[in-house]
């Protein structure tokens, strides 16, 4: 057994410069890559709302909010460049399509429901993926995420008090925030990827320590968080095969369109095309800032040298 | 692309400053800011130490067991080695 293995049968956590399975460092670089990508592109369906948030108060949160997106992006690239790859690599591997990111972030932001939509939702399915990944066999990811996941508890509840504060208001209103949910429930729900019967890297994850629950079980997991949650805002679900199996303790649903996901995945969701060009147009906006922090560092260094 | 830099933050007085991740900057003053922004945005820290990662030299893994060996034949250092009479309060 290797050093590797014994770790990992130990339950141990793998440390950067530690010996490990090339696989294991590419899968390790992939989902942390992709993680942080999603971050960085998931500012942008909430980020379109900051000029339009209808009160202080919310434009504050929302501020807030987008700015932990951004934060999350870091720690999660910070993570991913102790197996060896380099920042440079990460975003050009994004901003040419050769890295994905979430699905999730495909879709647009028609409404001001649609970003308490997101909080619940798009964060609380967010969470659930996330929370076992503090336990992670790589320690940097494992520790990036006890803090991410520690952040995003606020975000999932902003969102519900947002998404709240609509239900309960004008039948306009009311309707905005069902509209909404409409729309984003079943894309929620593809978070979660393909089912375990179509995910072929699950198996090697699992035995790695890097993944810890399959990808069915956390979206049943989801679903029941979520179903007396929606209760309690006063909306519906738009899924009419949703009951509740006594017998399993668990909330039966309808099937999950992958043909969708697989599609938006591939390149063909709503926002692809946009979200991308955005991305591409922050980073040759902010090119003369980078040059300019670089000069005046050079130029500050050949006077401390002189 | 800007050089990296290892960020260790204090949390609260009379903690020793704890190493939370890394950042790219172009020098130490923009490092501390950016440390500032990305780990400190709630009150995390107290103080923040940004050091250039190629700086730091740190012991190598593969030789984890000879490095540390010397430390494991001297149990005399705990005090649970020596005995003492069980009504001795030490």
């Amino acid at each position: 057994m290797t050093s590797f293995e014994s770790a990992i049968a130990e339950g141990a956590r793998i440390e950067p410069r530690d010996a490990m399975p090339e696989d294991y460092r590419a899968t390790l670089i992939r989902q942390i890559a992709q993680h942080a990508h999603s971050e960085i592109i998931g500012m942008q369906p909430e980020g379109a709302w900051i000029t339009r948030a209808p009160s202080l108060r919310r434009k504050a949160i929302l501020l807030a909010k987008v700015q932990d997106e951004a934060g999350h992006g870091l720690y999660l690239y910070a993570a991913a460049e102790t197996l060896g790859v380099a920042r440079s690599e990460l975003y050009d591997a994004l901003l040419t399509g050769r890295q994905k990111y979430s699905s999730i972030f495909n879709y647009p932001t028609l409404t001001w429901a649609d970003v308490g939509t997101i909080g619940w939702l798009v964060d609380g399915a967010a969470i659930v993926n996330q929370v076992p990944l503090c336990r992670c066999s790589y320690g940097p990811y494992a520790r990036g995420m006890v803090r991410i996941c520690k952040e995003e508890s606020f975000h999932q509840r902003q969102g519900f008090e947002s998404l709240l504060a609509l239900s309960r208001g004008t039948p306009g209103q009311h309707a905005m925030a069902q509209d909404a949910v409409n729309r984003w429930w079943w894309p929620s729900l593809m978070m979660f990827g393909p089912p375990d019967a179509d995910s072929p890297h699950s198996a090697r994850s699992t035995a790695w320590g890097i993944k810890r629950f399959s990808n069915d079980t956390l979206r049943q997991r989801f679903v029941d968080m979520v179903v007396p949650q929606a209760e309690v805002l006063g909306l519906t679900l738009p899924d009419p095969d949703l009951r509740f199996d006594a017998e399993r303790g668990s909330w039966d649903f309808g099937p999950v369109d992958f043909t969708e996901l697989r599609e938006v995945v591939a390149g063909n969701g709503p926002c692809n095309a946009e979200r991308l060009a955005h991305r591409r147009a922050a980073e040759d906006d902010g090119a003369w800032v980078r040059e300019a922090a670089r000069v005046h560092a050079a130029k500050h260094a050949q006077r401390g040298a002189a | 692309m800007s050089d990296l830099w290892e960020v260790f933050v204090r949390p609260k007085r009379g903690l020793s400053h704890v190493h939370v991740g890394s950042l790219h900057a172009a020098d130490a003053e923009l490092a501390l800011r950016h440390a500032r922004d990305v780990y400190t945005r709630r009150g995390e820290g107290v103080s923040i130490w940004v050091v250039p990662s190629v700086q730091v030299t740190a012991s190598s893994p593969d030789e984890r067991d000879s490095f540390f060996d010397p430390a494991a034949d001297k149990v005399y250092r705990h005090p649970s080695f020596y005995e003492v009479p069980d009504e001795l309060q030490i």
